[in-house]
């Protein structure tokens, strides 16, 4: 398989299936996929919709179980989790950014991003002082006490990654992260991804459909279509990151 | 997550949606407050009725006889030293009495059929001696014009009303009586009344064995001021024996009034009693102090099982009062399943964000625990307030009719601090419960699910 760097595997999905049953005919929207990824990867999923790129992102962030195969993650399978196990590595191991930003209306942005220390029971002292970090990070210190609705789609998604960053995950998982944006936006926001990506080491696993937004920024593209892997291309234009601590990104080897 | 965390998005939640939250917040408090007024009137009630019946001297008192009273018939079959040989009911076994534990005081039931001349006419009623206490502790001289005596043997009178009308030359009516007790008061207090009675005097020599019978009777008269008039009967529950002149007992012994019974027939000199009036602190000592005096070789009665069955039946009314308030309780229990739905529906998507953000089932479950339980609490306390609120409504409307009819004042509500904590818990309970499903179902969506809901 393509794009094995030397670091230590973050994500393996061994022979992994996503069937649902509408009415009568079985939708097998993840249909037997065995992916390899290594730890500071730069993944991008590609293909058009309904191939099953963003059913595979759930599969690996935990959201969702698989019918059959297994997606291990720091040598756990996902698929035999309990409940309480799952949500305990949705909190600590993976941080998710998605199309529609999903922050909390309700919320200002310091709210928004201080939510996942709440449930990972983060100090109420510490927790204000970190999310500050975090969005003055993400170029937002101006806009701490803004709901979501009063800034532009690309402050939120900036948001929504400070959000996702704030446990210190070794996965960031993106769907569509620049769909709900305009171009500028969008390249502005797949730079900042790049950037966490080459400083912190992180692995990204990318749901896109823009070709161009991958070749430019991820260093892998596995494409698929009706739920299978139908190519898997080493990108070179984009240097992986290299030399990452097995400590860091508690890979499985 | 930890507590504070989960009540401070509790609370944020609600207040987002404030208008919903606030009229399911206030159908709980509707559902308290028709328990919470219940209960006061059914305790208020219950209380009332203890009062009254306490201080009728019904159930905290024994009556204590001395066997060798062959009139006390029906004591004969009680176990004990044949009448005879039990001992005499006198002052020294009076202090012995009063020393028992739990009792407040013995005194001596004096009685007397005697004249009282007021102005020229003569009016022949009973008498009866009312020891100091009973300023305080029968509720017949609350409510009556005048006042009590100013101490234990001054030579003052209360009438009672129908005696007072007789004074004045009324006839009493039979059935509904409204005669107003003020203006029938007012020509008489202050007044003086002749008691005219016979005094049995002791002979100097009598001081051996066998010579308590002998004594000489003088005819004697005694001016008696009149202090008060008293409306209800304070001694309604002697039946036919009921007198209608009261004086300080500490008077109407020092009077040595010849009573018409058969007291003093005890071999030595000293005086004893017929009956003596025993009260106790508290109704339950009651049989306790029933079965020392019967101990001591003396005959006692009570009625102590009437202040049970009335406990029976004031517990079965708060039964009745707490079922018919917890109705509306419970439907306000049904409106915070419906308003936690109706979250979960609006909150889906937000549901689905927080566990892909890591918040766990429990995370969940608990935060629509949380927002029952305040709901719980707040409609709880505005509840009980509320209803507060209607039984002291209850209670003035309730007043003012009883001045009307011209009647004392009556409390016949009461919101004990037991009651305000138990009204609020239950309020609490019940909303975590109807908490249940909503939270249950809350924290088992399934994130995927729940992000596609728009």
């Amino acid at each position: 398989m393509d794009g094995v760097g030397p670091n230590p595997l973050a994500v393996r999905t061994e022979n992994v299936c996503r069937h649902f049953q509408m009415g009568d005919a079985l939708v097998r929207a993840v249909d037997g996929i065995s992916i390899d990824i290594r730890a500071g990867e730069f993944v991008a999923l590609l293909g058009p919709s309904g191939s099953g790129k963003s059913s595979l992102l759930n599969l690996v962030a935990g959201l969702d179980r698989p019918t059959s195969g297994a997606v291990i993650v720091q040598g756990n399978n996902l698929a035999t989790l309990s409940r309480e196990k799952l949500a305990k590595y949705r909190l600590h191991t993976v941080g998710m950014v998605f199309q529609s930003f999903n922050l909390i209306p309700s919320m200002t942005l310091l709210e928004n991003v201080e939510l996942p220390m709440r449930f990972a029971e983060v100090d109420r002292r510490e927790r204000g002082a970190l999310a500050r970090q975090s969005l003055e990070r993400v170029g937002l210190s101006g806009r701490l006490a803004h709901r979501p609705m009063e800034l532009s789609g690309g402050e939120q998604q900036r948001a929504s990654l400070a959000r996702a960053l704030i446990n210190r995950p070794k996965l960031l998982l993106a769907d569509e992260p620049t769909g709900n944006l305009d171009s500028r936006t969008g390249t502005e926001i797949m730079e900042l991804i790049r950037s966490f990506n080459q400083s912190l080491g992180m692995t990204v696993l990318m749901v896109t459909h823009e070709l161009a937004l991958a070749e430019k920024h991820a260093g892998r593209m596995v494409h698929l279509a009706d739920g299978r892997l139908v190519d898997d291309i080493r990108n070179d234009d984009v240097p992986n990151v290299s030399s990452v601590p097995a400590s860091e990104q508690g890979g499985t080897q | 997550m930890k507590s504070y965390d989960v009540i401070d998005l509790a609370v944020r939640n609600l207040r987002e949606s404030v208008f919903r939250n606030s009229l399911t917040t206030i159908g709980i408090s509707v559902g308290v407050a028709s328990l919470v007024a219940m209960l006061s009137l059914g305790i208020g009630l219950q209380q009332l009725a203890s009062r009254r019946l306490q201080k009728s001297g019904l159930f905290d008192t024994v009556v204590a006889t001395s066997r060798r009273d062959f009139r006390n018939f029906r004591e004969q079959r009680d176990e004990g030293p044949p009448p005879a040989e039990s001992p005499a009911l006198d002052e020294p076994a009076r202090q012995k009495i009063e020393r028992l534990p739990g009792v407040v005081e013995a005194y001596p039931d004096i009685r007397f059929v005697t004249e009282l001349r007021f102005g020229d006419k003569p009016h022949l009623t009973m008498v009866a001696g009312v020891p100091f206490s009973a300023k305080n502790n029968n509720d017949a001289f609350d409510g009556m014009q005048g006042s009590f005596f100013s101490s234990d043997a001054v030579p003052e009178v209360i009438l009672q009303k129908s005696f007072a009308e007789e004074l004045l030359g009324k006839t009493p009516k039979l059935g509904a009586d409204n005669t107003n007790i003020a203006e029938l008061a007012k020509p008489l207090l202050g007044k003086e009344l002749m008691m005219r009675y016979a005094e049995r005097i002791a002979p100097p020599s009598s001081t051996g064995p066998g010579d308590g019978a002998a004594y000489s009777v003088v005819s004697r008269q005694q001016a008696l001021k009149i202090v008060g008039v008293t409306d209800l009967d304070p001694d309604s529950m002697r039946g036919t024996a009921r007198a209608r002149v009261f004086l300080p007992l500490k008077l109407a012994q020092d009077l040595h009034v010849m009573q018409s019974d058969l007291r003093d027939t005890s071999p030595s000199s000293a005086p004893t009693y017929t009956s003596l009036s025993v009260r106790v602190g508290n109704p339950n000592q009651v049989p306790v102090v029933e079965d020392a005096i019967k101990k001591m070789g003396f005959s006692a009665f009570s009625i102590v099982d009437a202040t049970r069955s009335m406990r029976q039946f004031f517990a079965v009314l708060d039964v009745f009062l707490g079922i018919f308030g917890s109705l509306a309780l419970a439907v306000a229990s049904i409106g915070i399943v419906n308003t936690l739905v109706m979250a979960i529906l609006e909150r889906r998507r937000e549901i689905g964000i927080m566990k892909a953000l890591g918040a766990s089932d429990a995370d969940v479950r608990g935060l629509f625990f949380a927002e029952a339980g305040a709901m719980g609490l707040v409609g709880g306390a505005v509840g009980v307030a509320l209803g507060w609120t209607i039984g002291r409504l209850i209670n003035l409307g309730t007043n003012i009719y009883l001045e009307r009819q011209h009647f004392p004042p009556a409390q016949i509500w009461s919101v004990p601090l037991w009651l305000v904590l138990s009204a609020i818990t239950f309020s609490i309970v019940v909303s975590l419960l109807s908490g249940l499903y909503p939270a249950a179902r809350a924290a088992r969506l399934d994130p995927v699910q729940a992000l596609r809901y728009e």
